[in-house]
């Protein structure tokens, strides 16, 4: 199980259009994530490829996250999404 | 050609292929399991079918909105075929619930979800129910609710419309509206005034034409007509030449003879008001501030209310605006005043009854208006809806001197501020006839049920007995306090000299009927509309009104009003 801690950087926090790009690019990596706001235990982390569970995390600009994910292409997927996370999707 | 007679409720003649708005989707019933011999694999395949399906038309459509439209078409289309929704979906067909069953259930546990969080997330709730809808329409094989889309314009022919339908009404694509049901006061009649579409309601039958019929729709005769001649294409022509000269007000409405009737307009905010101020608006006759907060949950800050009044009262410098408070309740409800429990909202704690039930709201509101109006140069003058007696008049104007305004009036909705227009007067500064309400309550025929249509026109001779007795009451008083209408009764270019003819002082409207109201109040004297009053007093029926009137008034037909 790989891990990696990141923080929001969108304006409007994890909602609108950051929760679909972010949505979209976790189905992308063909690896199953989870993100779950951090602090929260790990069985309640949530698909991060569904943009309704992204909706239902709350997370705002500012928050901190954790993304899990195992097996083959768990880090590469992990790196690129936490970069993203990282990124005022908002302002691209 | 076939005919189809209903009742014309916004001008305009135009020729197109029509489009039906497909039938709202029954939900499926609670408990409803797979069919037999549909095994769960095989439903939960065609359920991840109809995800796809749905996706990808929404999909389709983003590629084709504007900037604003398609962000939220796009995350829409990713709720469609979204993990949580499927998979909770699937969990659901597993224990043997029908596909379109489960995705229903599945949904409804997001929004509760989303409902809960508020504010944005409460309001994407509405794309949720969408996708689900869409969704189980693609399972059932039949069209999605909502608005068909098409690359062509075409005429929406539906059984009626609601506000929930028309919110993404695009009038570059829909030319014209046509209902089967609803009436002269429906959704369909105010939306298609306040976009300048030709409408037509309560046509009967016309549900039942086939997608890409060409009719001819006429929205001041109250036709619609299939396989239109030559007589009916030159109509449209003409039409269309006239609609540039009808879309021009030039400010200054009046009768033939110099009688003074300044013509305003209704607003719902600041956006809708910089548009009233170039359509020539006089002012603003009413400012709809429910309009500014619907879907709130919560009171809006002094400060936010501050700068949504300031917006309107910038755009007329100089001008009148009259703002209506808060006009919470039966159709237009706001979770912080109203109690959607009620059995009977139209009857119920709407209105300025809002201030019994909820104390404050009322009197931070006027604070509010009081703040906005300062170092502005509109002349701000503030109504309360659905005043009944006297006393609540008198209170009503307390408030607004304790917080400031100098100009307090009453809406006169409530039949019984009609008839005792003269003891409230003595309270106030001015009246404004709401006429939408004024007429469900005077014909106790609730403004949204269709087959109570006939009995919600306007042109009711009691209504209009109810203005005649509002203004004697006026007289009566002898302040010389205005009594204007600022209901969708204002609009209507013949009523609205019927109107002047009863001695009102002033129409509010949609700015879109300024220009046509203005055009027909010019061609007669004062002295002839009191005459063409007196016609539609005397009548038996709201139709034999509206005839007597229209005789009287051939500019109507001539420009095709």
């Amino acid at each position: 199980m790989s891990e990696r801690t990141a923080t929001v950087a969108s304006s409007s926090g994890l909602h609108a259009r950051p929760a679909s790009l972010f949505a979209e690019a976790a189905a992308e990596t063909g690896v199953e994530v989870t993100i779950a706001m951090a602090g929260t235990p790990a069985e309640d982390a949530m698909d991060a490829s569904s943009i309704l569970s992204l909706m239902t995390l709350g997370a705002e600009h500012g928050s901190e996250v954790v993304l899990r994910a195992e097996g083959d292409g768990a880090d590469a997927a992990l790196d690129a999404l936490v970069k993203m996370l990282e990124t005022d999707l908002d302002a691209v | 050609m076939q005919n189809f007679p209903g009742v014309g409720v916004s001008p305009g003649r135009i020729i197109g292929t029509i489009r039906q708005m497909p039938a709202p989707l029954a939900d499926p019933p609670a408990g409803e399991m797979l069919a037999s011999g549909i095994s769960a694999e095989e439903a939960t395949l065609a359920l991840q079918a109809a995800a796809k399906d749905v996706q990808s038309q929404l999909r389709e459509r983003a590629a084709g909105a504007s900037a604003d439209a398609k962000a939220v078409l796009e995350a829409t289309a990713l709720m469609a075929a979204d993990p949580m929704l499927i998979k909770a979906a699937i969990k659901l067909i597993k224990t043997g619930t029908s596909a379109e069953r489960a995705v229903w259930e599945a949904a409804e546990a997001v929004v509760a979800m989303l409902v809960n969080l508020g504010g944005y997330m409460a309001e994407r709730a509405t794309d949720v129910l969408d996708v689900r809808a869409r969704i189980v329409a693609s399972l059932r094989g039949v069209p999605a609710p909502g608005i068909p889309t098409s690359e062509e314009p075409f005429i929406l022919v539906a059984e009626d419309l609601a506000p929930a339908d028309t919110a993404t009404l695009d009038p570059t694509i829909v030319i014209a509206l046509v209902t089967a049901g609803g009436g002269p006061q429906s959704h369909t009649a105010i939306i298609a005034r306040s976009l300048g579409l030709p409408a037509v309601v309560a046509a009967a039958g016309v549900d039942t034409l086939p997608d890409g019929t060409e009719v001819y729709v006429d929205g001041a005769a109250g036709t619609i007509a299939t396989e239109p001649g030559d007589d009916e294409r030159a109509a449209a022509v003409a039409w269309a030449a006239n609609a540039s000269t009808l879309a021009v007000f030039d400010g200054a409405g009046t009768t033939a003879d110099g009688h003074l009737v300044p013509l305003l307009a209704n607003v719902g905010g600041a956006k809708d008001a910089i548009k009233a101020a170039a359509a020539g608006a006089q002012g603003v006759g009413l400012l709809r501030t429910e309009f500014c907060f619907l879907e709130r949950e919560t009171e809006p800050s002094h400060d936010e209310q501050v700068e949504a009044y300031r917006g309107v009262f910038d755009a007329f410098p100089g001008k009148k605006v009259v703002v209506r408070t808060l006009d919470a309740g039966a159709d237009k409800p706001l979770p912080f005043l109203t109690d959607a429990t009620e059995p009977n909202p139209a009857l119920g704690v709407r209105g300025y009854r809002t201030d019994m039930s909820s104390p404050g709201v009322l009197e931070r509101q006027l604070a509010a208006i009081a703040a906005a109006a300062e170092g502005t140069t509109a002349d701000v003058w503030v109504m309360a809806p659905m005043i009944s007696t006297p006393d609540e008049a008198a209170r009503f104007a307390s408030l607004c001197s304790a917080a400031g305004l100098k100009t307090p009036g009453v809406m006169v909705e409530v039949p019984s501020a009609a008839v005792t227009s003269e003891s409230i007067l003595r309270e106030v500064a001015f009246a404004s006839l709401g006429t939408n309400d004024l007429t469900q309550y005077t014909m106790a025929a609730d403004r949204q049920l269709g087959p109570l249509a006939a009995l919600n026109n306007p042109w009711q001779p009691a209504v209009l007995q109810l203005v005649r007795l509002t203004v004697a009451g006026s007289i009566a008083e002898g302040g010389g306090k205005p009594v204007g209408v600022c209901g969708e009764a204002a609009a209507d270019p013949a009523l609205a000299v019927v109107l002047v003819g009863l001695g009102v002082a002033t129409l509010s409207m949609t700015a879109r009927s300024l220009a046509a109201v203005g055009a027909v109040l010019a061609t007669v004297t004062l002295k002839e509309a009191q005459e063409i009053a007196t016609l539609a007093l005397r009548a038996t029926s709201p139709a034999q009104a509206r005839e007597l009137a229209r005789e009287k008034l051939p500019i109507l037909a001539e420009l095709g009003l």
